[in-house]
């Protein structure tokens, strides 16, 4: 019930957002909104497999630079068309999670960490490498993705766009972890011994989970670089994984509403003290503020803060 | 024969933890398996669910060669296990726990849409199970919070959820107080003959009263196997086994 009432309110704010912010003159928050909704998308692909898998992978930021990639690579040699680029950038992200899944989730715990770590490191330095793409550079989106009927130059059509992908995931998730599918996943995580003994494989649920979060995280990806404009191999650095499994954790694992939760609460207050002028030290030194921020709130939210809409839950 | 076992060793170092083991089980029969600390017990039910691999031997269930067969394959084919140790899903009702067995057994859970636990086909027989082994008044309650006798009776819940055709017991009234030992014992009896059941038990009450056979392992090796009254009687037993504590 407290999930439904969450949802009606968000959706509602998110929607009533762009109207708004312009009758108010502050476009600026539109933008801003959409970056953060791209962000909670990836962070709601991690949550099926971190929050209800229990695979704690550290590499969910290839999948943004695979999708991105993919959509840059098109544009570079003029083919603009959105439904195809899309649809190879969560294809080709669900094969790089197939590849990485499959030699990964035959370990677990750090090994599994390590390893999901790994493979994005190596994607990150093939994507420096690449100088016809602009290596560490990066490169220019010299249009943005067309779609009949759709500008996304327009910023709010593009808020738009996003948010109902923001929603179709959500509820994606929502349905997956319900599902037999996702009985057999969270019971894995769950007991993994009492899983095996009454005749569930983990790993073939394990690894369809790993590929649908890639998928959906190669449109978060899509989505970023043509929120951006701009392609750099940073995409798929380290820290953007950290930051990703951050706003799962912030917000609250195996919640519908904690990656969402956390992804507005980590980028707002990263975009509210990276302002900060007065004074000024703040503004400039932000991230010194930000981490204790981020300890204090994961030592006093042990479930997130989705905890706090769902305190009288029993567990 | 349901499960026949010829040969069967396994060693850790110089310790040979299983011996040359061989058993019979036909179906519907209640086998216990005795014996005294370190006699390889735990090894044994390794091997025989499948989370251990023997060195040598063969193990046949249903006519079917199953020495390699991995824990899940063997349950689905209708090999149940409960564990020494509770083992459920704590973060599930007790409801879901056997919905979850329920699911195992029918087989693919590749099905993303439809919500399992809406789903008529889980539901119905998992609250049947709940009722048969007497925990109906608790199937909303989350498994973390049940009893250590409750969440016995929930094993073996899950366990009849997979309509085996064996059970393997490992040790189902370990800590339990002599009240829910009685009534898990009175449980299993109920339970007796509906599928062949591998007891493996100290508390030598149940076993005598839920065994049609008894085999003795000591040192990893098979001493003696007959009916409750000869396991009684025989002499090499009692003094191997019995004499220690009775």
């Amino acid at each position: 019930m407290r999930n439904a009432v969450f949802w009606a309110i968000a959706i509602a704010a998110l929607a009533a957002l762009p109207p708004v912010a312009q009758a108010l003159g502050q476009g600026f928050y539109i933008d801003l909104v959409r970056r953060i909704m791209i962000f909670a998308i990836a962070a709601v692909s991690l949550n099926l497999i971190l929050g209800y898998g229990g695979m704690v992978s550290f590499g969910h930021a290839a999948y943004l630079g695979v999708g991105g990639y993919a959509v840059a690579i098109f544009a570079f040699y003029g083919v603009n068309s959105g439904p195809l680029q899309w649809a190879v950038a969560i294809g080709a992200s669900a094969l790089v999670a197939l590849a990485i899944g499959a030699v990964s989730i035959r370990t677990s715990g750090l090994y599994f960490i390590m390893i999901t770590l790994a493979f994005t490191q190596m994607l990150y330095y093939l994507g420096i490498s690449i100088e016809e793409y602009g290596g560490d550079d990066g490169i220019r989106l010299k249009s943005r993705s067309q779609f009949p009927l759709l500008d996304l130059n327009d910023g709010v059509q593009f808020y738009y766009v996003i948010l109902v992908l923001l929603l179709g995931c959500v509820y994606l998730v929502h349905r997956i972890v319900n599902s037999r599918f996702g009985m057999a996943l969270r019971a894995a995580k769950s007991n993994e011994a009492r899983a095996l003994a009454i005749g569930f494989s983990p790993y073939r649920y394990r690894l369809t989970a790993f590929v649908i979060a890639g998928a959906m995280g190669g449109l978060s990806g899509a989505l970023l670089v043509n929120h951006t404009n701009f392609l750099t191999p940073d995409y798929m650095h380290w820290t953007r994984s950290g930051e990703i499994m951050f706003m799962v954790i912030l917000g609250g694992m195996g919640t519908s509403v904690g990656p969402v939760l956390g992804s507005f609460a980590l980028l707002l207050l990263e975009d509210i003290l990276a302002n900060w002028r007065d004074p000024r030290w703040i503004g400039e030194h932000w991230q010194v503020i930000l981490g204790p921020l981020l300890v204090l709130a994961v030592i006093f939210f042990r479930r997130g803060l989705a905890g706090l809409f769902q305190k009288n839950d029993a567990s | 024969m349901l499960l026949e076992v010829r040969q069967l060793s396994k060693s850790f170092g110089a310790l040979r933890a299983t011996d040359r083991v061989d058993l019979d089980v036909e179906d519907g029969e209640t086998l216990a398996i005795i014996g005294p600390n370190g006699a390889g017990k735990t090894t044994l039910i390794g091997q025989l669910a499948g989370n251990l691999r023997p060195d040598a031997g063969a193990i046949r269930f249903a006519g079917e060669n199953i020495t390699r067969l991995p824990a899940p394959r063997r349950a689905r084919k209708g090999f149940a296990r409960s564990f020494q140790i509770t083992s459920v899903f704590p973060e599930f009702t007790a409801l879901e726990n056997v919905a979850l067995a329920i699911q195992a057994h029918q087989g693919s859970s590749f099905r993303f849409w439809r919500p399992a636990m809406r789903d008529p086909a889980l539901m119905d027989p998992a609250r049947d199970f709940l009722r048969q082994v007497g925990l109906e008044s608790r199937a909303h309650a989350f498994a973390a919070n049940l009893s250590h006798g409750e969440h016995r009776q929930l094993e073996v819940a899950m366990a009849l959820a997979g309509r085996p055709r064996l059970l393997l017991l490992d040790e189902p009234m370990a800590g339990m107080g002599i009240d829910e030992s009685l009534r898990m014992i009175e449980l299993l009896r109920t339970l007796k003959r509906r599928q062949a059941m591998i007891l493996v038990e100290h508390d030598m009450d149940a076993v005598f009263r839920l065994a049609d056979r008894i085999a003795v392992l000591v040192y990893g090796r098979v001493i003696a196997t007959g009916s409750p009254e000869e396991i009684r009687t025989n002499a090499e037993v009692k003094k191997a086994y019995l004499g220690e504590d009775a």
